[in-house]
């Protein structure tokens, strides 16, 4: 049954990011009021409740829409829609425009579901927080910017959203912001991010000159005659904004340091949503990249991110940092599928991370909750025992991560690797398949040392459950990590041929060589979950991790320094940055230019009190002066004359 | 359509409503600042009619009225505005009423600050309005003198050196000016003549355009202020009143910008052309000098101005790029950077009152303490760092698309100083707001007020309408933009000059970036 | 009468405006430095006679009667002051008088 085309799309689309927006609107303006105000103890609770209705409400709409797409024609599923004019000069027009099509709609899914569980979440979560209503606020702000990030049907209207997710992840990064470390790591996103804009902004002004348009539509279809040089630096541009937003090398070192903000935004905006937006902004613009030969780069930068990140990971004792590096990790693995045209198993990949790292990162917020907001590892154990419904939840997400089938991860990481191989990518593959291991390595030994083994606490603390509200979140959560891969099962519900008519279609190897490659996965994650058991799930495993300490000390200690990559850009880049402004103002513009200007007046007010010195205020010798003037002038007339 | 000459009643009003509060006894203070409110907001109100009175359409001259006045020397009253000065009338009268709100807390010597205030507005908005160059160079100074007395008379700490800087920078600039002028008055074979309209038609040679051009130049790239004139800006800003600060960056900068906009550019285009490397060269210094040094500032003032050096290096880039693009966003960014600005010297000033200090490090936490104060300051912030969605963006992203459309290359530095500006104001915004509360007398400040707060809402209304909606503004600048922009590049063929290329047209061409 | 021809005029004008000069630089006295000044006017006035009636001109003549009225317009105000100065300072002596200096 089909609906009326357009215009009902339209309502939906729309209403989708109007009802976050709306709510993140009267939260932010009049939140902070009614939470001083006397009855502001008793409604407060209910400001966390309006915007989770609202974001349920765009899921709903979301929902519909998706119903609405899947029931029409495939040549049909795309929709433009104009809302309203925004930056229109001669020769570049770029409106509030949304394009409706499965790629978007996939994403508006995933926002809006995953984002309305968080929301949920959040109520319990908060509860004790001071601001709590401006934390729903900005919760809803970013749930709008991101969903005007995946609807955009122009670069520029996407760069909006690109900049206004950036605005949220800074604010609620730092929404705990009398902490300095939380201030400085809503600075540094911020910043970090900002480098990354600048490139794309960059990619948009060349692809604006080049292609003369910036509708992604007819962006994608002019990308074969834009020539393969523009194309490959446009790619590179606006995959240099990527690097910034998801987090890759060489600029993903703000996303470890976002840990400092409260574990439902760093589910929602570090984990599901914000950072898969360099993955979503690539695969949408998969024409472009296609036309030149900066796949290349994205497929190597996600191979060298995700090793690099799981390296890190696998020594790190803080359980959000570890879910951080994971998820630059995993973000790394979404790049290996695009660099060898397999956007959409990229793409689903982003959704199955999606829930299982949203999972275990409301998983850590939970265990952190009871534990008054312990994060180290070390100070853990047996929590599945005392908080059970976390710890089964969170142990549904651990498999998926690792690859075990038939999880949801097992798919989709086999599918990227999958489209490695039959791509001739080996190295791509091998380094996948490494990193594989490691993330089955990791997350087992973070899993194995927080919620098996003994009970351990820190001292002092009355562990409980995860409340109602939170659990809540966590149940559907953990049901889609187990059975999210169905989205994409061989023959049944493909997420792949939905895609297909914006992505292209995939090109996975079939018989024998399918399934040696998923027998390799299984075989490495399994490895992985039994070296991890052997080392932090055993009596022994305490021994045999300072042996293995013993072999490379100074690789583990490198890595738990995270590489000394900050310092080295505190040494490379912030460090002379700061030197050479402190030049700038200290001599060039204090004493140069200004000591210039200030110089000249010296000079003159000098030279002036050298000359006022001949008024003596005798008056005979002015008159002396005067007549020497008067016979000079006359004597020089004379000689003019004669 | 109306035969009341509205443009001249709003250029004349504030004057009048000066000769007013004159006869007020000055011990009745309530009245004096109620009566500049009441003027200033009745002069806002006439601008809304002309707002509505034009024409969008056209790029010609309107509302034009023409007087003779002192015949004998070519002399007239004439006043007329297109696109391009229509916004910056606009912009003066609609933060003429804040300023005067923001100056509340005045208590010394009130009434002679108000009718300064007033004259101060008649002058500005004359500069805007003037197309007969006398006319033009009289209402120029006239500004210059109740700016002078503001910061001498009600400034802070160094105020008698601000003041004397600002008006030795100015008027050693206008000076210039003035030769360039009288060069102009006499040179033409007719009769002399200051109408700016007639002398749109002279024409010279190269040489004696580019000395005109550097004459007009110098007096506005002071005001602009292009780097390295720009010394005067930090003092006169730090050292002003709230009012003072606000009206100097939000309205008497754009005197310098547009005034290169309307005398600089179309009456002497080929030296505009041949300068225009030089102008651009300049600008992009500025944008990313002035972020650097505003990094380092250690008064919040202080890093506003030279952040405004930066936001006007932007504005002058887009002016002299020479793409219609640019120049519809360097137009757009003026009124960008006077409502920002204008609305972060009018925080500034709000913590001014409550600490009495500026000094970054004597703030900390304030997010804490005023959050309604620190919400207000990190989204007028965000609108000066340029985040779409908010007015700073519309303006940036088309000056650089079109520096990018004519100067490939230029575009990166130009660009990366929108970085500059998230880490010094971000920077700023974390030592002020965030953290710890270290200092015991922020733990007990009010938060912003029902005045502060009715101050500051027409100003963030604005800020969204403009990011969200452009198209009114646009629409009114584009044919004026468009004019200009076929001066500065329609100018006759000169060999040798770089770059100014009809770029717009064949956006196809190479785009060999980086 | 003839024999008296311009020329002695011209030479009487000299010799006045000399001493006048010489005079008004090495007196003290200001009002001895008054009339000598009044000396070079004259002076002056003699040339302006002497050049009008060589040339048939009358402007000559008619500028003496400008010099005349300035003159004593100055003799006014000059004694004046002069006056006053005398009075407070008991003295009229122009060296003494040196306060109008940096």
């Amino acid at each position: 049954m089909e609906l009326i085309p357009g215009n009902d799309v339209k309502t939906l689309a729309t209403s989708a990011i109007y009802f976050p927006l709306i709510t993140a609107f009267l939260l932010l303006v009049l939140g902070g009021r009614l939470e001083s105000s006397p009855i502001g103890k008793r409604v407060r609770g209910w400001t966390g409740w309006l915007a989770s209705l609202a974001m349920v409400r765009a899921f709903a709409s979301a929902v519909i829409l998706f119903m609405e797409i899947v029931g029409r024609p495939e040549h049909r599923r795309t929709v433009s829609i104009h809302l309203f004019d925004w930056i229109e000069v001669p020769g570049l027009a770029a409106g509030f425009d949304l394009l409706i099509d499965p790629l978007s709609v996939v994403m508006l899914l995933v926002v809006t579901g995953v984002g309305a569980l968080i929301h949920i979440y959040s109520i319990g979560y908060m509860r004790g927080d001071d601001r709590f209503a401006r934390f729903f606020g900005y919760l809803n702000l970013f749930a709008a910017a991101m969903l005007v990030l995946v609807l955009a049907d122009n670069l520029l209207l996407l760069y909006l959203g690109w900049e206004g997710v950036g605005l949220c992840s800074y604010l609620l990064i730092g929404f705990w912001f009398d902490r300095p470390s939380a201030a400085n790591a809503a600075k540094k996103a911020f910043i970090v991010n900002r480098i990354g804009d600048f490139a794309f902004l960059l990619g948009i002004f060349l692809l604006a000159s080049a292609a003369g348009s910036l509708t992604l539509g007819q962006v994608n279809a002019s990308a074969g005659a834009l020539g393969a040089g523009v194309a490959t630096t446009v790619s590179l541009l606006l995959f240099a904004g990527a690097t910034g937003k998801s987090a890759q090398i060489p600029l993903y070192v703000w996303l470890p340091d976002a840990m400092e903000g409260p574990t439902p935004v760093s589910a929602l905006i570090h984990a599901a949503t914000m950072v898969t937006a360099g993955v979503y902004m690539v695969a949408r613009l998969s024409p472009v990249f296609e036309a030149g030969d900066a796949l290349i780069v994205v497929g190597w930068i996600g191979a060298l991110t995700a090793l690099w990140a799981a390296v890190i990971a696998a020594t790190e004792y803080d359980i959000k940092k570890v879910l951080a590096y994971s998820t630059v990790s995993q973000l790394g693995y979404m790049f290996i599928a695009h660099g060898v045209h397999a956007y959409s198993a990229g793409v689903f990949h982003l959704v199955t991370h999606a829930f299982f790292k949203a999972l275990m990162f409301l998983g850590a917020g939970a265990v952190m909750h009871a534990l008054a907001g312990e994060t180290d590892m070390r100070k853990m154990g047996g929590l599945r025992k005392v908080m059970p419904v976390t710890g089964w939840t969170f142990m549904a997400g651990w498999l998926a991560i690792c690859g075990v089938i038939p999880f949801a991860g097992f798919f989709s990481k086999d599918a990227i690797l999958a489209s490695a191989w039959e791509q001739g990518r080996y190295d791509l593959w091998a380094i996948g398949v490494v990193t594989a291991l490691l993330t089955a390595f990791y997350m087992s030994r973070m899993y194995f040392r927080v919620f098996e083994g003994r009970v351990k606490l820190p001292e002092g603390v009355h562990v409980h459950d995860a409340p109602p509200t939170m659990a809540v979140a966590l149940v559907p959560l953990a049901g889609l990590a187990i059975v999210g891969g169905a989205i994409n099962l061989p023959g049944l519900l493909t997420l792949e041929h939905f895609l297909e008519p914006v992505l292209g279609a995939a090109h996975v190897p079939e018989g024998l060589v399918a399934w040696v490659l998923g027998g390799v996965a299984l075989f490495v994650a399994a490895t992985g979950i039994l070296v991890a058991r052997a080392l932090y799930g055993s009596r022994a495993g305490s021994v045999r991790r300072r042996t293995l300490y013993a072999r490379a000390p100074w690789l583990v200690d490198a890595a738990r320094n995270k590489f000394y990559v900050d310092e080295l850009y505190g040494r490379t880049i912030v460090g002379p940055g700061k030197r050479v402004a402190a030049f700038a103002t200290d001599v060039v513009d204090a004493r140069l230019v200004d000591g210039f200007i200030v110089g000249t007046g010296r000079t003159v007010a000098t030279v002036a009190e050298r000359f006022r010195r001949f008024q003596t205020g005798y008056v005979r010798s002015y008159a002396a002066v005067f007549l020497f003037g008067v016979v000079l002038i006359l004597s020089v007339l004379v000689v003019r004359v004669s | 359509m109306t035969e009341l000459p509205i443009l001249d009643i709003t250029i004349f009003l504030p004057l009048l409503g000066a000769v007013v509060l004159g006869f007020v006894p000055r011990e009745r203070e309530a009245s004096l600042k109620w009566g500049a409110v009441g003027v200033t907001l009745a002069t806002f109100v006439l601008s809304l009619w002309i707002l509505l009175d034009f024409d969008p359409g056209s790029a010609a001259f309107q509302m034009v009225s023409e007087v003779s006045w002192i015949p004998e020397w070519g002399i007239s009253y004439i006043t007329g505005i297109d696109g391009i000065s229509l916004w910056m009338v606009m912009l003066t009268t609609f933060l003429m009423p804040l300023a005067v709100l923001a100056s509340w807390s005045i208590t010394t010597r009130v009434k002679p600050y108000f009718v300064f205030l007033l004259v101060l507005e008649t002058g500005m908005i004359g500069v805007f309005c003037a197309l007969d160059l006398f006319l033009f160079y009289l209402f120029w100074e006239v500004t210059l003198i109740p700016m002078y007395f503001l910061i001498g008379m009600w400034g802070y700490g160094r105020r008698i050196y601000a003041a004397m800087k600002f008006f030795l920078f100015t008027l050693a600039g206008s000076l210039l000016m003035l030769v360039a002028i009288l060069f102009l008055y006499f040179a033409p074979g007719g009769d002399p003549t200051f109408d700016y309209r007639e002398l749109l038609g002279t024409s010279f040679a190269l040489d004696v355009q580019r000395l005109l051009f550097l004459g007009f130049f110098a007096s506005f790239a002071v005001k602009v202020p292009l780097v390295p004139l720009h010394t005067w800006l930090p003092d006169a800003h730090t050292e002003a009143p709230t009012a003072g600060s606000v009206v100097l960056a939000a309205v008497m900068l754009k005197m310098g910008a547009y005034g290169l906009l309307r005398f600089a550019i179309p009456l002497f285009p080929d030296a505009a052309r041949n300068l225009a490397p030089l102008v651009i060269a300049l600008s992009i210094v500025g944008i990313v000098y002035g972020a650097a040094v505003a990094m380092m500032q250690k008064d919040l003032k202080r890093l506003i101005a030279y952040s405004s050096v930066a936001h006007l290096g932007f504005v002058t880039l887009g002016i002299f790029v020479g793409s219609a693009t640019a120049m519809n966003g360097g137009i757009l960014q003026m009124v960008n950077h006077g409502l920002s600005t204008g609305a972060l010297f009018m925080l500034v000033g709000a913590l001014y009152e409550r600490r009495h200090t500026r000094l970054i490090a004597d703030f900390g936490g304030l997010s804490a303490t005023v959050p309604v104060l620190s919400g207000l300051f990190l989204f007028v912030a965000l609108s000066s760092i340029g985040l779409p969605g908010l007015n700073g963006f519309v303006g940036e992203f088309l000056i650089l698309l079109g520096t990018f459309l004519v100067y490939e290359w230029w575009v990166v530095p130009a660009a990366f100083g929108i970085v500059l500006a998230a880490v010094y104001l971000l920077w700023a915004y974390q030592r002020v707001f965030h953290g710890p509360v270290t200092i015991e007398e922020n733990h007990s400040l009010r938060d912003l007020g029902p005045r502060e707060l009715v101050m500051l809402a027409p100003v963030l209304v604005l800020i969204v309408a403009i990011g969200v909606y452009p198209k009114p503004f646009l629409d009114r600048i584009g044919p004026s933009a468009e004019k200009v922009t076929h001066q500065l590049r329609e100018s006759s063929v000169l060999p040798g000059t770089p770059g100014v290329a009809d770029a717009d047209a064949d956006a196809a061409g190479e785009g060999e970036a980086p | 009468m003839n024999s008296v021809g311009p020329g002695y005029y011209l030479v009487l004008a000299t010799l006045m405006f000399t001493v006048g000069v010489v005079g008004a630089l090495v007196r003290r006295n200001a009002i001895v430095i008054f009339m000598f000044i009044e000396l070079m006017l004259n002076a002056v006035n003699l040339a302006f006679v002497t050049f009008a009636r060589m040339h048939g001109e009358i402007v000559g003549q008619v500028l003496v009667f400008f010099v005349l009225v300035v003159a004593a317009a100055e003799v006014v105000v000059g004694l004046a002051i002069i006056l006053v100065i005398f009075r407070h300072r008991a003295s009229a002596n122009v060296d003494e008088m040196n306060l109008l200096k940096w």
